[in-house]
């Protein structure tokens, strides 16, 4: 089962944290240092994968991939294979890549109203409580634009204020 | 990914106004990326967050501003600043009609609450209506909520709807649901049990999407239990094969591997369902044979698979062709550049050596690159695969690498695993005492505080009983070289607390024993410990008994000595301690200076720590006195597991100790007195005269001593946990005084460890010869590889031929075995002679399953065990006597699960050390017959003085897992 699904900054900040075991909030910050310390230290040529144990309790691992200034980071637990976790990573970045044509992390941070909500839905459509469920970008693509379109078709009410929309629907 | 290292798009932000996000977000986000510190960057998000605050709870502003405005919460909450006040818009948006808004709502609520939240409940409702939707979207979002929020008292209210979206048109939302339903059943596995069905059906499903995702929930299900879902496996093989012959639509295919995902889980549901089952796993040879003869091991994902499969057929019933083929993979994964590779081609073959350990010769110079390879993941994994093939001919090279490597890093969590496997592989595989001592010096130096106090205690034992042999003059040497060591190094700061006391301990017992150190100026030494370490109780403890102990061994040989100023000091202070157990000591100290040399001599003999104490725990001395009042008309002793409404004196008791141990000084408050407690034992198991008797609650001292593993009797209990005790003075008066007085005898073993068995046998020899012969064979094996590392490859991988002599002659050296050996079987033998019999033989037919297992025989002896030699002899005679160990792993698996059930259950006064069970598995885990060859002479040893022991009628006091161990090998 994936754990947890993080992408994290060179600068040690958090660009989308997602969890799928719980974790106190109060905590999530730790996990993000923690993580960022042990990614920091290792080598460019080093493997992607890290034994986290310490971090999320026994037998965790963690695939990252370290892609310009970002880190995209999963952390899964015994029952996901290593190499596919890291291609999964890959799944997810080509997703973002299609999705923003050329993501970069700007894209992410200056833009987070809205790509957090794209972010989260493709993740959504890829890992559903921490089991994967989709892994072909394509696939994703076309359920995250259906999704998009549908949005927009319902979203006409949106510029009305909420005091009076709530006094007509009372 | 090429495009993503061009990040010349700063500039360009300007255009991307048009997705409808505001300027202040935008501002906001750039003031943050541009704060130069972290106190600037809190304030600027503080300043957020009220502004979020007040916006959100003014009604007029419009609903499209509001999910901007959760969304700039998300993001403060994500930097890790508290948004709390927040989640309750959260909550309300998910109420929306509008479907973007709904969406973000229920994101929202996903990121900030989870199932323990108390706001949970009012999403409940929303999201049981929203599975109702028409609308798909809604009913994906709701189900994608509730796989985070639907805990378990909430799930029978959503688990209908879910249920029926198993058969909703949309695909989506079919695997949505199967998904929502496994994470129910990991919430609560008896909620969904009467469903399992459906997710049998779902297999059938139309859509590949959706039969991929039944496979997580089958596949947590089967490993909870294999065997009722064995009528699957050619369904599964089945669907393997189609995907592998790419009958799916190219849409589920990944860099030109169809489905790989599907795939690997079918092949790990393949390895559960196959393990151990020849039938079952002959179906699946010819797809795992199709899938590594199609085995594209250029991409990524295609090694994944490949990898997958040499797990599966590592599972399952060996093949040779199989393992040939997996064999083969492995070694181009290790010969790849790829660290990623390298790492799964290691774990692959710490996979597969369990079942055929030659593989592992072919790769030893890529294992030896990797481990001095610079990446941590890799070298640690490379670790892990040595510690697996951990044999007696190369223990000495890997503990070595492992403890060289253990003292230059700095994560805890690591040192201390790292640690423990030296401890474990030195304790399971060392050739001499004098190796086991100094490895363990070296681990105690190094990690001492991170590794289990039992190594400490073994190791304490280990060094009093010495080889074992009947040379007293090698142990003598042994334990001077011990003081030597350790009269060297006691000076030095930072020690770790454990290993100060094991210095102490070996001081205090044989620091004057050789002549060579005189007594005062041992006892300066100890005193410069207890000094040195003025908030360690314990070391202090262990120092002042040592100091005892000195002046006991000075005074029974006629040397009158004086307290030496220093000395004095540290009693006195000692003796106004806040520790009781310290007070107790010195006490004890100045009470024994003032004994002459008889007395002396009775009460702490030299070199006694071996003997066994005595202790009559049924307390059958009393037995007449009982039915006396039995008679009388005493209601009877009901033991205090079998009282209702009454506190377990033991966990309290144990728990007290645990703090005393830890802290000098208490903060917390104290816990409110029991006093009922202790009175109403008293009362109740002897009624008449509450004032003479002895209301030891039973459970608790039994637990104690197996925690502890030390052999207190009941004057050092009471001494050492003196604060519980003291509760019950008001009661009995005469247990309690005499310890301060004068000091019994037993308080001098109170400090020490109990001598337990020896665990360690003497491999003997050195490795030269092993290392050398095999150092020349591989000589002609790659020419530019430097000579240091043909060296550690033959000495990690030796030849097997070296191997199996070494094993014989190793077999043919005696361990010694421990006089209190038999503890174990007689422990429990006061109390009910019954079973005596029954203790040793507890397990017999499984016992006799490990037939194969090597344990030596013996010749027949005149006990009532010969019976059970009898049993064991035969079927282990050959594989030791040929002098070529019939190695087991290939059943180290069902080995290993026979001790993991039947240890705990058969044997009950062994089942409570925690030694046991981690030998036991880690013997039979590799190659039972090394270990088992070198112990086995102890296990003679260990029935025949069982059986005198129990035709002197000694009763010895502690529970000794060695016998057992011997037994199980």
């Amino acid at each position: 089962m994936i754990q947890a699904v993080m992408v994290i900054s060179t600068q040690a900040k958090p660009r989308l944290l997602k969890f799928y075991s719980f974790q106190p909030p109060e905590k999530h910050q730790d996990l993000v240092r923690c993580v960022f310390q042990l990614l920091s230290a290792r080598p460019e040529s080093a493997s992607n994968f890290v034994k986290v144990d310490s971090i999320f309790g026994p037998g965790t691992k963690m695939v990252y991939k370290h892609l310009a200034t970002l880190y995209f980071v999963f952390v899964f637990d015994s029952s996901e294979n290593e190499l596919a976790m890291l291609d999964l990573v890959q799944v997810f970045v080509e997703t973002l890549d299609r999705c923003f044509k050329n993501v970069c992390e700007l894209d992410i941070v200056f833009n987070f109203n809205k790509a957090a909500e794209k972010l989260h839905t493709i993740l959504d459509e890829m890992i559903s409580g921490g089991q994967v469920i989709e892994t072909s970008s394509e696939q994703i693509m076309k359920s995250v634009e259906e999704i998009e379109r549908l949005e927009k078709q319902s979203s006409t009410t949106s510029f009305i204020p909420k005091s009076i929309t709530e006094r007509f629907t009372r | 990914m090429e495009q993503l290292r061009t990040i010349g798009r700063e500039l360009a932000m300007g255009s991307q106004g048009g997705w409808g996000q505001s300027k202040e977000f935008l501002d906001l986000v750039k003031s943050i990326g541009e704060a130069r510190s972290k106190a600037e960057e809190d304030r600027i998000i503080a300043r957020e967050l009220e502004h979020l605050k007040r916006r959100l709870a003014d009604p007029d502003v419009p609903r499209r501003k509001m999910k901007e405005l959760l969304l700039r919460l998300v993001y403060a909450e994500m930097l890790g600043h508290d948004a709390s006040f927040g989640h309750i818009h959260a909550v309300k948006m998910t109420h929306d009609e509008s479907l973007p808004l709904k969406r973000t709502g229920y994101l929202a609520v996903a990121l900030f609450l989870d199932e323990r939240h108390d706001l949970v409940i009012l999403v409940v409702n929303t999201i049981q209506k929203d599975l109702r939707s028409d609308n798909y979207l809604v009913v994906c979002a709701a189900l994608t909520a509730a796989c985070r929020l639907i805990g378990e008292e909430a799930i029978p209210a959503v688990l209908p709807q879910v249920v029926e979206l198993l058969a909703h048109p949309k695909e989506a939302v079919r695997k949505k649901a199967v998904m929502a339903l496994h994470r129910f059943y990991q919430r609560s596995p008896s909620s969904v049990s009467h469903l399992v069905s459906n997710f049998r059906k779902r297999l059938c499903d139309n859509d590949p999407g959706v039969m991929g995702a039944t496979l997580c929930p089958l596949y947590d299900l089967i490993l909870e239990e294999p065997n009722s879902y064995k009528d699957l496996v050619v369904s599964f093989v089945n669907i393997l094969k189609q995907v592998a012959e790419r009958r799916l639509p190219t849409s589920y295919d990944y860099h030109q591997m169809p489905a790989p995902f599907i795939q690997i889980k079918l092949l790990k549901i393949l390895a559960v369902l196959g393990s151990g089952d020849k039938q079952a796993s002959g179906h699946m040879y010819t797809v795992l044979g199709d899938i590594f003869r199609k085995g594209d091991t250029a991409s990524n994902i295609g090694n994944a698979i490949l990898y997958e499969c040499i797990c599966c057929i590592s599972f399952i019933f060996p093949n040779p062709k199989m393992l040939e083929a997996a064999a083969e993979t492995t070694s181009k994964f290790l010969k790849s550049d790829s660290h990623n590779l390298k790492y799964m081609g290691i774990d692959a073959l710490g996979r597969l050596i369990k079942i055929n350990p030659d593989i592992a010769e072919e790769h030893q110079l890529a294992v030896i690159d990797c481990l001095e390879d610079p990446d941590d993941t890799l070298k640690r994994k490379t670790f892990e695969l040595l510690y697996k093939m951990t044999k007696s001919t190369n223990v000495e090279v890997i503990v070595d690498r492992m403890i060289e490597y253990m003292i230059n890093i700095t994560d805890h969590h690591y040192k201390t695993e790292i640690a423990s496997r030296c401890v474990e592989l030195a304790e399971q595989f060392a050739p001499s005492n004098q190796w086991f001592i100094q490895t363990m010096n070296k681990v105690f130096e190094h990690a001492g505080d991170l590794v289990n106090i039992r190594v400490a205690h073994n190791l304490m034992r280990l060094i009093a009983e010495g080889f074992g042999e009947e040379d007293e003059g090698a142990d003598s040497q042994l334990r001077s070289s011990a003081v030597d060591s350790y009269l060297r190094i006691v000076g030095e700061p930072k020690l770790p607390s454990s290993f100060l006391q094991i210095i102490c301990w070996v001081l205090g017992e044989y620091g004057t024993a050789d002549g060579k150190y005189s007594a005062s100026y041992i006892i300066g030494k100890l005193c410069d410990v207890a000094e040195a370490h003025l908030t360690d109780d314990t070391v202090k403890a262990y120092a002042i008994s040592a100091i005892l102990k000195t002046f006991a061994f000075e005074i029974t040989l006629g040397r009158k000595i004086d307290l030496l100023p220093e000395c004095q000091t540290l009693v006195d202070e000692l003796s106004a301690s806040h520790s009781t157990d310290l007070q107790q000591r010195a006490y004890e100290l100045q009470a024994l200076l003032g004994l002459d040399k008889t007395a002396v001599e009775s009460v702490m003999p030299a070199d006694a720590s071996c003997e066994d104490i005595e202790v009559d725990r049924s307390l059958s001395f009393l037995n007449s006195y009982v039915q006396q009042a039995l008679e009388n008309g005493a209601s009877p002793y009901i033991p205090e597991s079998e009282r209702s409404g009454v506190i377990s004196v033991g966990s309290y008791r144990s728990q007290e100790q645990q703090e005393t141990s830890a802290h000098t000084l208490r903060f917390e408050a104290y816990e409110m007195p029991k006093p009922s407690l202790p009175l109403a034992t008293s009362q109740t198991s002897m009624s008449t005269p509450p004032t003479d008797l002895v209301p030891v609650p039973e459970a608790g001292y039994y637990k104690e001593d197996n925690q502890t593993s030390m052999s207190q009797p009941p004057s050092d209990a009471i001494s050492g946990e003196f604060g519980v005790k003291l509760r019950l003075d008001g009661v009995q008066k005469k247990w309690g005084r005499p310890t301060y007085s004068s000091s019994t005898p037993s308080s001098s073993i109170s400090s020490q460890p109990t001598p337990n068995g020896a665990s360690h046998s003497d491999g003997g020899g050195s490795s030269s010869q092993p290392r050398e012969s095999s150092y020349g064979s591989k000589r002609q094996q790659g020419t530019e590889v430097s000579a240091e590392k043909q060296r550690l490859a033959a000495s990690l991988f030796g030849s097997a031929a070296a191997k199996a002599d070494r094993k014989a002659q190793a077999s043919r050296k005696t361990a010694k075995d421990s006089p209190s050996t038999e503890k174990v079987a007689t422990t429990n033998v006061t109390a009910q002679p019954v079973k005596e019999q029954v203790i040793p033989a507890a397990p017999p037919p499984d016992l006799l399953d490990l037939g194969d297992e090597p344990v030596s025989s013996s010749p027949p002896s005149a006990d009532p065990f010969s019976q059970l030699e009898g049993l064991l002899g035969p079927a282990s005679a050959a594989p030791v006597l040929s002098g070529t160990p019939a190695t087991s792993t290939s059943k180290a698996p069902g080995l290993l699960s026979i001790f993991s059930d039947d240890v705990p259950t058969g044997v009950t006064s062994v089942s409570t050390d925690p030694t046991l069970g981690d030998v036991n598995s880690m013997g039979s885990r590799k190659g039972a017959a090394a270990v088992a060859s070198m112990k086995g002479p102890s296990l003679q040893d260990a029935l025949q003085k069982d059986a005198a022991a129990r035709q002197v009628g000694v009763t010895p006091t502690v529970n000794n897992p060695n016998l057992f161990k011997d037994l199980l090998g």
